[in-house]
């Protein structure tokens, strides 16, 4: 948890001397691999990360998305996986109040919250049940708290995150473009500290996420005061109104040390700071501790002299804490004194940029093997398999960790969470539309495959609001990087991630990448999650409500890749097979095609087909309208497959849209002009979902009875056992 | 008839409703709202008064204990003297039962859990400020959002409040395990309103996936009673 040798020769080196203590403890914090990502840096930059809407600014913790007349969007996305898998409330509520800060300090304010969650085997692990359990009361507590709506996320239960926790939250701003934070400081500006007391939590945290999860090392978990970030947000937004703001950066890994030395090497100035002036939570802690404590909720401020009063007038009004810690230099140093005893002296740009590496990478040896396909028992009775699936963990209603999050507050949430993509209004009369999707299982079969399709997924999500996808947002989980199987894994992820996005040109406006993620029994499974945020322009909204003798029609072929599948994961034990692939040019044509039909307002509803394949996403449709479905399976586009095949494949590129009958020859035109596989396969009406083949009933299940299930089987599992 | 009604808004630290219910009294209703820190005073010209939601003290000790000690409480309990209507909405409502403004209690709810849900109110009351426009056991769709919504009363003081009509709002069927499925009450004297609810996040129909009419109707009543709204 430390420096390795040749860190410290480097470091003796670029300064040198020795290092006093207190720089020891700053370096080693500041070139962990949280705070300098120095596995991943290198390889980061081939994200295309420039578009038309992005705004670009030194020091910014978030993206920034320009939406029109004068707004603008932010986003960003954190984990807080290492705290979690030892304290889950905790570990889940501070990872909230990290990611809000980052928007907070554009200057925007915070609007949504969402969260990606993955643990072991809940049905089996009753350690699984107990992390999922907190870490959702712990979201609970802090987004509530707060006033900032969750509206939507993801829950994954694999084995791989055994006795771990792997817990993203990402958040979205909003403001005005004239009120973002220009980052900018002079000579003799004043250092300002505000917010929370500095204490003993979190000590070391950032390096206890750098290494694997060897000990529970509860002091390295930070403790949630959502109060006080709530005070923070109000006395920041404040004083941005005010214009007291010159610079301002959230305190989060690494604590003062990295907050202080970012902000100096990004703005190009020196900064001098006392540790005596921090106000701190216990009166006896040393200069080391006062620089690496992660405590949270506080913010560090620039701000010059004659804006020093009223910033303290706002932070009095509040009661929040605000120490004038130290003042702007010339010098490009980082120069810590306790009185007038000196601790530490670092050129701010040694702090700040670790040396990169270049780790060596290899595919790993188990891919060879992993993509041959078993052959399984016939399916005697479809219909329970169906219900079996609707009732597993992973394909079941999350409205037990939805119904604990307050997703209205805000009065912003047009589309409530439990569906596709959630959508906020904005107040230039658009809509923002945002999902965040991760696959690990077919990630784990294919890296760059499986990392697409969670792209191509959540870019899905968005499409069926009637959003153009606009940025996204990456976060690359992966386990030890010095191993080179897992660092090709991670590389391939990447690979795939950017090429996507080029091609579809959806700039990358933020991430995050959370290496070390290993359990007792190995690495977890490569778990990118990607985020994506699209635009609705023009109103109406499509409805998302089916009626009786609407029509259901398939964009997209459902393909032979059973790969990463629930169906053949849950349901038959195996892992394995071929991992689906994205099309590009098919991913696009469908893409525009369904945005084109939902703009002309031929649709009632439109709904992404993924986990659990076609069953699950008809399944879903007829449960959450209330209203049976009839499928003819030979209708379904694609080569002739297997039924099992054509129920629970999980291709990409597929939609499932419903319509008004009269609307079917406008839609069927659309379509045929975009040269689209597609074809009407169904129709609504009763109360049974019925899959046919020929007059044969392969799925005859009655509506009210999977609801029942597809609602109840999670919270029933997280209470009952 | 009047033209400007003056609503106060009270805004307690961890307030997070307040920047919403303003919204509505401004943007929907077109009346004139303004926010009253809570160490400030009230202005003596004030019309209605409404304690929005949120988590002030972040609910510490016990949801509204502490805001309950707030200086500008004291102006609330005057201006609830003199009639001027007062809603407390969420954590408003806990505020104003922490005070001693309203009867009974608000406990955790029966599932130990934070509850974010639309349901339905069934109005008891149509005298109050704020439900005058209603027909008697009209429903209301409409969303709660709170950890400590149950409210309590025991079996003696359920019946004074029934006597004395105090009880505003039912749940239509069981939601948190509240005293006879009690969402909202009211003072003896029907113009300081307590309900867990939020009517601020139903009254726009862009947000409110079924009926947004109904909910409108507690801010047309309170129209009405001011006078501006025939």
């Amino acid at each position: 948890m430390s420096l390795e040798s040749q860190e410290l020769d480097e470091l003796k080196s670029k300064i040198g001397r020795a290092p006093t203590s207190t720089e020891l403890q700053i370096i080693a914090a500041e070139w962990s691999e949280h705070c300098s990502y120095k596995s991943s840096k290198k390889h980061l930059k081939m994200l295309p990360m420039d578009g038309p809407l992005v705004i670009n600014e030194k020091g910014y913790d978030s993206g920034v998305l320009d939406v029109g007349n004068g707004y603008v969007v932010t986003a960003h996305i954190e984990s807080h996986n290492h705290p979690s898998a030892v304290e889950p409330y905790g570990g889940a509520a501070t990872g909230v109040g990290g990611v809000i800060r980052d928007i907070l300090s554009a200057g925007t304010r915070p609007i949504a919250i969402f969260d990606g969650l993955r643990f072991g085997n809940i049905e089996k692990d009753q350690q699984a049940r107990w992390l999922f359990k907190n870490a959702v009361t712990g979201i609970a507590a802090y987004g509530n708290c707060l006033g900032i709506p969750t509206i939507g996320g993801e829950v994954e239960f694999d084995e791989s995150y055994q006795n771990y926790a792997l817990v993203d939250v990402a958040a979205v701003g909003f403001g005005k473009k004239e009120n973002l934070i220009k980052n900018h400081a002079k000579k003799n500006d004043l250092v300002v500290l505000l917010g929370g007391s500095t204490g003993r939590d979190g000590i070391g945290g950032s390096q206890f996420a750098s290494d694997s999860l060897e000990s529970e090392d509860r002091s390295a978990v930070q403790i949630p005061d959502p109060f006080i970030e709530k005070l923070i947000i109000e006395v920041i937004l404040e004083a941005r109104n005010q214009n007291l703001i010159h610079a301002m950066k959230d305190l989060g890994g690494g604590g003062l040390s990295c907050a202080v030395s970012e902000t100096a090497d990004a703005l190009e100035i020196g900064i001098e700071m006392d540790v005596e002036k921090v106000h701190t939570r216990e009166s006896d802690m040393h200069p080391d501790e006062i620089m690496v404590s992660e405590s949270q909720e506080r913010m560090l401020i620039v701000t010059s002299k004659p804006k020093l009063k009223k910033l303290e007038e706002i932070c009095n009004k509040f009661r929040v804490g605000c120490s004038v810690i130290g003042r702007v230099k010339s010098d490009n140093y980082m120069h810590v004194k306790k009185g007038k005893k000196t601790f530490a002296n670092l050129p701010t740009d040694v702090v700040a940029n670790a040396t990169l590496l270049d780790l060596p990478s290899k595919k790993p040896s188990y891919l060879e093997t992993i993509q041959k396909e078993k052959k399984f028992k016939p399916i005697s009775n479809y219909s329970k398999t169906l219900m079996k699936l609707l009732a597993s963990p992973n394909i079941a209603s999350k409205i037990w960790v939805y119904g604990q999050y307050d997703h209205e507050v805000g009065i912003r949430t047009v589309v409530k969470p439990g569906g596709d993509a959630s959508v906020l209004r904005l107040d230039n009369g658009k809509f923002l539309s945002v999902k965040i999707d991760g696959n690990p299982k077919q990630c784990y079969i294919n890296p760059r495959e499986g990392a697409i399709g969670c792209f191509e997924e959540a870019c899905r999500n968005v499409v069926c609001t009637g959003a153009k996808p606009i940025g996204m947002l990456d976060h690359l989980q992966f386990g030890n990087p010095k191993d080179p199987e897992i660092f090709w894994t991670f590389l391939e992820s990447l690979k795939g991630l950017t090429d996507f996005a080029k091609y579809f040109e959806i700039p990358c406006i933020g991430g995050k990448v959370s290496l070390y993620n290993e359990t007792p029994a190995g690495p977890i499974k490569p778990t990118p999650v990607i985020g994506v945020l699209g635009l609705i322009e023009k109103t109406p909204l499509i409805p998302q409500k089916i009626t009786d003798g609407n029509c259901l029609v398939i964009v997209g072929d459902t393909k032979d890749e059973m790969g990463g599948s629930e169906y053949f994961e849950y349901i038959h034990k195996f892992i394995g097979g071929t991992c689906p692939t994205v099309d590009f040019s098919e991913s696009k044509k469908n893409m525009q095609s369904v945005l084109n039909a939902i703009k002309s307002q031929l649709l009632t509803s439109a709904h992404d087909c993924s986990k659990g394949g076609l069953a699950v996403a008809v399944s879903e449709l007829c449960m959450t309208n209330h209203i049976g479905c009839n499928v003819s399976l030979e209708k379904i586009p694609g080569e002739k497959l297997d039924i099992d095949k054509v129920l629970f494949s999980e291709s990409h590129s597929r939609y499932l849209l419903t319509l008004e009958k009269k609307n079917l020859k406008k839609l069927e035109t659309i379509l045929k002009k975009n040269k689209i596989s597609f074809s009407t396969v169904g129709y609504f009406k009763d109360n049974m979902i019925q899959f046919m083949h020929g007059t044969k009933s392969i799925v005859n299940l009655r509506v009210d009875k999977a609801e029942k299930t597809w609602l109840n089987s999670l919270r029933d599992l997280v209470l009952h056992g | 008839m009047k033209t400007i009604v003056n609503v106060g808004v009270v805004v307690f630290p961890g307030s997070n409703c307040d920047r919403d219910m303003y919204h509505v009294l401004t943007d929907v209703f077109n009346l004139d709202a303004h926010y009253y820190w809570h160490e400030k005073s009230l202005p003596k010209n004030i019309d209605a008064i409404i304690l929005p939601g949120g988590f002030s003290y972040g609910d510490r000790l016990r949801a509204g204990v502490i805001a309950a000690h707030s200086p500008i409480i004291h102006d609330v309990e005057k201006m609830a003297e003199k009639g001027i209507p007062v809603l407390g909405v969420c954590n408003g409502f806990q505020i104003l039962v922490e005070s001693g403004l309203l009867p009974g209690v608000l406990l955790k709810n029966e599932s130990l859990n934070f509850m974010c849900e639309w349901t339905n109110l069934i109005v008891e009351n149509n005298k109050t400020p704020f439900t005058n426009q209603f027909k008697l056991n009209e429903k209301i769709p409409i969303p709660i959002a709170n950890g400590e919504g149950r409210y309590y009363v025991d079996d003696d003081i359920l019946k004074q409040l029934k006597k004395k009509n105090q009880i505003v709002f039912r749940y239509s069927q069981v939601v948190n395990g509240s005293s006879n499925r009690i969402a909202g009450v009211c003072n003896e004297e029907g113009n300081v309103v307590g309900m867990m609810p939020h009517p601020e996040r139903a009254v726009e129909s862009e947000i409110n996936p079924t009926d947004n009419r109904p909910s409108s109707l507690i801010f047309e009543s309170l129209l009405v009673k001011m006078g501006v709204k025939n």
